[in-house]
C-alpha cells in the first residue's frame, strides 16, 4: 500500500496498432485492445475483458464511485472514502494479500474521476453503450479496434432529484415526447398517471408520479437514480437486467426492495470474496445488505430494483466505532 | 414468441424468495416481503420493513378510510397494489399539530382545522409526495398496499420477528 496521495496522471497517445489511448494513474497503467483491458502496477498485472471493464467503469464514472467498494473482479476495483479514493489491485484476495501481491494507492477523487472519464470516452466504440445489457438491440459490440465514439451514451446524468420527480423544477419525468420511450421488457407497463387535484397556492407541494413507468422508461441498467428524498434517507430506484457489472462493497448497510420481477444476488465477505450466502428476490421483497459483504445481482428479465441508501457521510466512521450497526435490524 | 410479462405481484398474489444461506445467518439480511406484511396488518398499521438509523420504509395496508396523519417533514407515499385516494390539509396552526423539530408521522386524534390541499388518487406503481408541515388522511376503497419512506415516529410498529425469514431456504 502507498499512502501518499498519487498525483500522477498521464493520457498517452493512440496506439498506432488498436487506435486507443492508454492511460496512467499513480503507478497503475490502463490499456485495452480489441477484446482486452490490461492493468498493470509494479507487481503485477491484470487481465478483464473489455465488455466487463467498460461495464463497470462506466458505473464508475456515473456514480462518482458510489458508496463504499466497486469491485470490478475478485482482484481490481476503488473504495470510495468520499474526496479521497483506494484503487487497489488484489487488496480483497486473500491468495493476492498472503503472498504480498496485493497494491493499493490513493487518490483525489475529482481527479481520478477525469482521467476515468476520458478512458470511457475514448474506449467506447461508436454504437456501443456500456449502460445497456447485452441482449438490448442497441447496445452495440465493445469489441474491436477504436472505431468513433458514444458521447451521448458515456455522458448520461445521474438522475438525482431534489426532492421528487415530477415536483416543479425537479427532475422530470419520463415520456416518449421527450424521449424515453419503454423499453421491450416493459411494454405491458401501464403508463396511467396518478390523479392530483391541486387547490391554488399548493402547487409545488400536492404532487405525484406513476414511478413504475419512470422506471420503465429507463435507458440505463443498474445505475440508481434518485427519485425522493427524506433528508438523508434517499430512494434510488433502477431498472435492472443481466448481471450488475460490479460487485459492490458496502460501507454501510443498503436496503432493496424488489418491485417487480426477480433478481438472484450473490453475497459474499467483503474482505475476503468467501462466498456467504445466495438471495432470490421476487416481487414485494424487501433485504438489507449488511455493512460487511459485498454483492452482486443477476437478473434475467428487466426488473425494477428499488435501492435504498442513507446517504450519511458519517457512517463508515459510525461504523467504524461501533456508533452504527454492520447488520441494519437484530431480532 | 411470448411477450415480455412483468410481476409486481400483490395483496393476493405473492411469491417471496428468500435467503440461502451458504456461512451466514438469514437473520442478517432482514428478510421480509410487503405484501406479506400487508396481508397480516390491521388496516392502516405502519410496519416498519426497512430501518436504516432514524430512517424506515414501512408497510401499509390501505383499507377503509385511515386516521388523520401530520408529519413536520416530508414522507412519501408509494401505491404497491391497489388503489388509494390521499387528502392534504393544510393546518391552521400546524405547530401545535405536531412538533417541527419531530421525526415521523403522529396520528391526529380528530381532522384538522385548516386548508384543503389537494386530493390525489394513486393506483399500483404511483408515489405521492406527503409534504412536510401537512396533515393528511388514506382512504381505500378494496384493500390496498403502501410503502413510506419516512422516519420512525410514534406511529411505527416494529415486529421484525414476525415478519423477517429467520430460516435459510434451504432448509426448508
Amino acid at each position: 500500500m502507498t499512502e501518499a496521495l498519487q498525483t500522477h496522471y498521464k493520457i498517452n497517445p493512440a496506439s498506432n496498432e488498436t487506435g486507443y489511448k492508454s492511460y496512467e494513474a499513480g503507478s497503475f497503467t490502463f490499456k485495452r485492445d480489441e477484446y482486452f483491458v490490461a492493468i498493470s502496477w509494479p507487481k503485477g498485472a491484470h487481465t478483464m475483458a473489455a465488455d466487463g471493464f467498460m461495464r463497470a467503469m462506466m458505473r464508475t464514472v456515473a456514480w462518482g464511485f458510489f458508496y463504499g467498494t466497486l469491485s470490478y473482479d475478485p482482484v481490481f476495483g476503488t473504495t470510495n472514502h468520499y474526496g479521497i479514493v483506494d484503487m487497489f489491485a488484489g487488496t480483497y484476495h486473500p491468495v493476492f494479500k498472503e503472498n504480498g501481491r496485493d497494491h493499493l494507492e490513493i487518490f483525489k477523487a475529482e481527479d481520478l474521476l477525469e482521467l476515468f472519464r476520458d478512458l470511457v470516452d475514448d474506449w467506447t466504440n461508436e454504437g456501443y453503450d456500456p449502460f445497456a445489457a447485452p441482449g438490448e438491440n442497441d447496445a452495440g459490440q465493445p469489441w474491436g479496434r477504436k472505431n468513433g465514439n458514444n458521447a451521448d451514451a458515456v455522458s448520461r446524468i445521474r438522475v438525482t432529484a431534489n426532492r421528487m420527480v415530477g415536483l416543479p423544477g425537479d427532475a422530470d419525468i419520463r415520456t416518449d415526447r421527450n424521449g424515453y420511450p419503454q423499453n421491450r421488457m416493459f411494454a405491458d407497463v401501464s403508463s396511467d398517471q396518478p390523479l392530483v387535484e391541486v387547490e391554488p397556492g399548493f402547487e409545488d407541494e400536492v404532487a405525484a408520479f406513476n414511478l413504475y413507468d419512470y422506471l420503465s422508461r429507463s435507458d440505463v441498467t443498474w445505475n440508481p437514480s434518485v427519485c425522493s428524498v427524506v433528508k438523508e434517507s434517499l430512494f434510488c430506484p433502477t431498472s435492472e437486467e443481466f448481471i450488475l457489472p460490479v460487485e459492490h462493497g458496502n460501507d454501510r448497510c443498503e436496503w432493496f426492495v424488489q418491485l417487480s420481477d426477480e433478481i438472484t444476488w450473490e453475497v459474499k465477505d467483503k474482505e475476503t470474496g468467501k462466498p456467504r450466502s445466495r438471495i432470490v428476490m421476487r416481487a414485494g421483497d424487501v433485504a438489507c445488505m449488511p455493512a460487511d459483504i459485498r454483492h452482486q445481482g443477476y437478473s434475467p428479465k428487466r426488473s425494477m430494483l428499488l435501492v435504498w441508501e442513507n446517504a450519511s457521510p458519517r457512517i463508515p466512521d459510525m461504523i467504524q466505532s461501533g456508533e452504527a450497526p454492520v447488520i441494519a435490524v437484530q431480532f | 414468441m411470448a411477450e415480455y410479462k412483468t410481476v409486481f405481484g400483490g395483496l393476493n398474489d405473492f411469491t417471496p424468495g428468500g435467503v440461502d444461506a451458504i456461512d451466514d445467518n438469514p437473520k442478517n439480511y432482514v428478510f421480509s416481503n410487503v405484501f406479506d406484511v400487508a396481508s397480516k396488518s390491521a388496516p392502516y398499521e405502519r410496519v416498519a420493513v426497512g430501518k436504516n438509523l432514524e430512517y424506515v420504509m414501512e408497510a401499509v395496508r390501505a383499507e377503509g378510510q385511515s386516521p388523520w396523519y401530520a408529519c413536520a417533514h416530508d414522507e412519501f407515499a408509494l401505491c404497491m397494489d391497489g388503489e388509494v385516494e390521499i387528502h392534504l390539509v393544510k393546518p391552521d396552526d400546524s405547530d401545535s399539530l405536531v412538533d417541527p423539530d419531530s421525526e415521523g408521522a403522529v396520528v391526529l386524534d380528530e381532522a384538522p382545522d385548516g386548508r384543503k390541499m389537494g386530493r390525489i388518487v394513486l393506483r399500483r406503481g404511483h408515489q405521492a409526495l406527503l409534504p412536510g408541515g401537512a396533515a393528511y388522511r388514506f382512504e381505500a376503497g378494496a384493500p390496498s398496499v403502501i410503502l413510506t419512506q419516512t422516519i420512525q415516529g410514534p406511529a411505527t410498529v416494529e415486529r421484525w420477528a414476525e415478519i423477517c425469514h429467520s430460516e435459510s431456504l434451504s432448509a426448508n
